[in-house]
């Protein structure tokens, strides 16, 4: 039987004494899990480890721990798989991360996942009954069936990495299960949600768009969309301002993209503090004060001749075809009823949509793209 | 050596806040066989932003990027400097890739300007050409100044190594591994610090400065304490983080001592490919490489202990 080496960092605050790593062997086939890895070296060696489970399926959501640097179940990672990530050989086994240990490979749950969770009021507020049923579309339920695959393992909590240097934001878990109320049309409060989410300064856009959620999710639940989500209906739905200028930073990267085609970062601090009208940005006294923060290195940059002066009054720009494109594509799209999404955790991948089978650029591809306007 | 025309898609930054990034990777081209014909008139990405705002708007820019590079005579893929560039476009196409019916409504879009996106484009960063196509092996011959005792912490991006499943990352192109090889490739010492695939802050640093900084300042500092003499990054907007924001992320964390040097990977393969400091523009940095580089010489080497 194939021997794996599991590195398990001990902890128990109570006893004061320093966290320190043990190592045990194991016998157990790759496909068999980490935690039976685990639950082995309790059998066998150290009966004392303090680790939760239940199921041993994925279901529960009480394994969630951090596995060769990875957050995710370890009902549900194969041994081999955590040994392809290993930098030394070792499988090395922490409790998550952000949040408070309780022992060993326990943590505080209620601390911080819990208390997150229960901040975004996280039931349905119907208002008024409806006599009989709520009727409402099929794919309007099928699009919050993925928030709803939340098994709360707090997995993508522990890699937060927003939370990492702001253990005040909402977290991943938290903003999923808002969008799943904000998406479910029974709901009655969804500007309310999230006014709520953009009045917290560590709410709805300190996330720092780090995929690490996505990556740690065992149920594919993608909490990172949910969050771009989230900000796409408050800032366009809704035309929620937020305590961050998270809306102004993006309508600052919109208009700014639609007027010259290339983005000039010069330009979208200041519109990002100042808003976007026509004397908006760099005029208005709050984007002044963010200019002033930012002069010290931003002199420094203008010395070096990074950035040039004139750089922020007139930004590099596509020729006036392609900008005509551009402006055409924006007026297209925007002036479309609904906006249009594409959830592929709904639709999945066409039959023979595999991209990593594709072709290189073919050799005279000038025939093909013949259609015209 | 071979010789390979690709389509090249700089971004803005590049030829923005960073022009030092554009001017090495044209610099180091040639030696390294790349023909790059520039994609002129491509739009930006929407660094993950404008993805934020409207799916459709952003998919149809991309897939118009995608189109005239398709349109390149002779290229063999597409490549990016910028690892934001090519998460934002890899998003993107994997959208128009996996559905037909929702390819087709972004080319009747682009059907007027005579445009069309065929599903399958090949779109890399500049990293993994050097690993994929060029081959370290090649890399490793045409050094001519071997970085030898430069101890460089790898800096990826978030774009450029997650989701794995959207960017190819798998046991045949681990992409999430390659910097520690090209730096070895460049005769450098890798050091293994914890923020190597961590965010650099960039994306909040307008919405959430004290944690956008803090974000910065942490890995600049575990590189610092790791004994990294720089940290190398192949996206721009890490650099404007870790390099420009320096002065300030430095105070966020109240390491006063901290002045890491943060290089673009073009500028690390043209120093040992040759090229001299100023030429890659090194000089353009916030934090100056001073340490690293004797600008009369313009050899590398490391800081005396
Ligand atoms: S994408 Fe946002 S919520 Fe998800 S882990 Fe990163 S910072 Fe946290
Ligand atoms: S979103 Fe995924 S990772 Fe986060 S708590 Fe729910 S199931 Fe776990
Ligand atoms: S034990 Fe239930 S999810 Fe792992």
């Amino acid at each position: 039987m194939p021997e794996f080496t599991l590195r398990i960092r001990r902890y128990n605050p109570e006893t004061g004494a320093a966290p320190y790593w043990d190592r045990y062997t194991v016998d157990l086939e790759p496909h068999r899990s980490v935690l039976e890895g685990i639950l082995q070296v309790k059998d066998r060696f150290d009966s004392s480890i303090g680790v939760r489970c239940s199921c041993r399926a994925a279901i529960c959501g009480s394994c969630g721990m951090t596995i060769n640097g990875k957050a995710g179940l370890a009902c549900h990672t194969h041994l081999s798989e955590a040994m392809s990530r290993s930098k030394d050989g070792t499988i090395e086994i922490q409790p998550l991360g952000n949040m408070p240990v309780i022992k060993d490979l326990i943590v505080d749950m209620d601390a911080v996942h819990w208390k997150k969770v229960n901040r975004v009021t996280p039931w349905l507020l119907s208002g008024d009954l409806p006599e009989r049923e709520h009727i409402v579309p099929r794919e309007s339920m099928v699009d919050v069936t993925q928030p709803m695959a939340c098994i709360q393992c707090g997995s993508c909590v522990g890699d937060c990495l927003a939370m990492e240097v702001d253990p005040d934001f909402i977290g991943p878990a938290a903003l999923a299960k808002a969008y799943r109320f904000v998406g479910d049309p029974r709901d009655v409060q969804h500007e309310q949600r999230l006014k709520d989410l953009a009045d917290d300064p560590h709410g709805l856009y300190t996330c720092t768009h780090c995929f690490k959620c996505i990556e740690a999710c065992p149920k594919g639940v993608a909490p990172m969309n949910q969050i771009m989500r989230l900000r796409r209906i408050a800032g366009q739905d809704h035309h929620i301002e937020d305590v961050n200028n998270g809306e102004r930073h993006e309508e600052a990267f919109v208009v700014l993209l639609q007027k010259y085609g290339l983005l000039s970062e010069a330009d979208v601090v200041p519109r990002s503090y100042g808003g976007n009208g026509l004397t908006g940005g760099k005029l208005s006294p709050k984007s002044g004060e963010q200019v002033f923060q930012s002069l010290p290195f931003l002199a420094k940059a203008v010395l070096r001749g990074k950035v040039k002066i004139s750089q922020t009054l007139f930004p590099h720009k596509l020729d006036s075809e392609s900008l005509a494109e551009v402006k055409k594509i924006y007026k297209d799209v925007k002036g479309r009823e609904e906006r249009l999404e594409l959830n592929l955790y709904i639709t999945g991948y066409d039959e023979d949509g595999d991209p990593t089978t594709s072709e290189a650029i073919p050799d005279n591809p000038n025939e093909k793209a013949g259609a015209t306007a | 050596m071979t010789t390979r025309t690709v389509a090249y898609w700089p971004g803005c930054v590049s030829r923005g806040f960073t022009p030092e990034l554009h001017g090495a990777m044209a610099l180091v081209a040639p030696k390294l066989g790349l023909n790059l014909v520039q994609l002129d008139r491509g739009s930006c990405t929407g660094a993950g932003v404008l993805a934020e705002h409207n799916q459709e708007l952003t998919d149809t820019l991309n897939g118009r990027t995608f189109a005239l590079a398709q349109k390149v005579d002779q290229a063999e893929f597409m490549m990016n400097i910028c690892s934001t560039c090519q998460g934002a476009q890899s998003e993107s196409q994997e959208r128009l890739d996996a559905n037909a019916e929702y390819r087709h409504t972004v080319n009747h879009t682009l059907a007027q300007f005579g445009l069309s996106y065929d599903k399958g484009i090949v779109n890399k960063n500049f990293l993994w050409v050097l690993v994929e196509d060029i081959g370290l092996d090649v890399l490793k011959s045409l050094v001519v100044k071997p970085l030898t005792d430069l101890k460089v912490g790898p800096f990826y991006g978030c774009y450029i190594v997650r989701p794995v499943d959207r960017l190819g990352i798998d046991e045949d192109n681990p992409r999430d591994t390659y910097l520690p090889k090209v730096i070895e490739a460049l005769g450098g010492t890798v050091i293994d610090y914890a923020g190597s695939h961590k965010c650099c802050g960039f994306p909040i640093i307008t919405m959430n400065k004290e944690a956008s900084l803090k974000q910065a300042g942490t890995h600049l500092t575990d590189g610092q304490n790791a004994g990294a003499d720089a940290l190398v990054t192949p996206c721009p907007l890490c650099h404007l983080n870790l390099d420009m924001q320096q002065p300030v992320a430095k105070k966020a964390v109240g390491n006063f001592d901290l002045d890491m040097p943060v290089l673009h990977l073009p500028q690390l393969v043209g120093l040992a490919l040759g090229f001299s400091a100023k030429e890659l523009g090194l000089n353009k940095h916030v934090v100056r490489p001073t340490k690293l580089i004797d600008w009369t010489e313009t050899v590398v080497a490391s800081v005396p202990a």
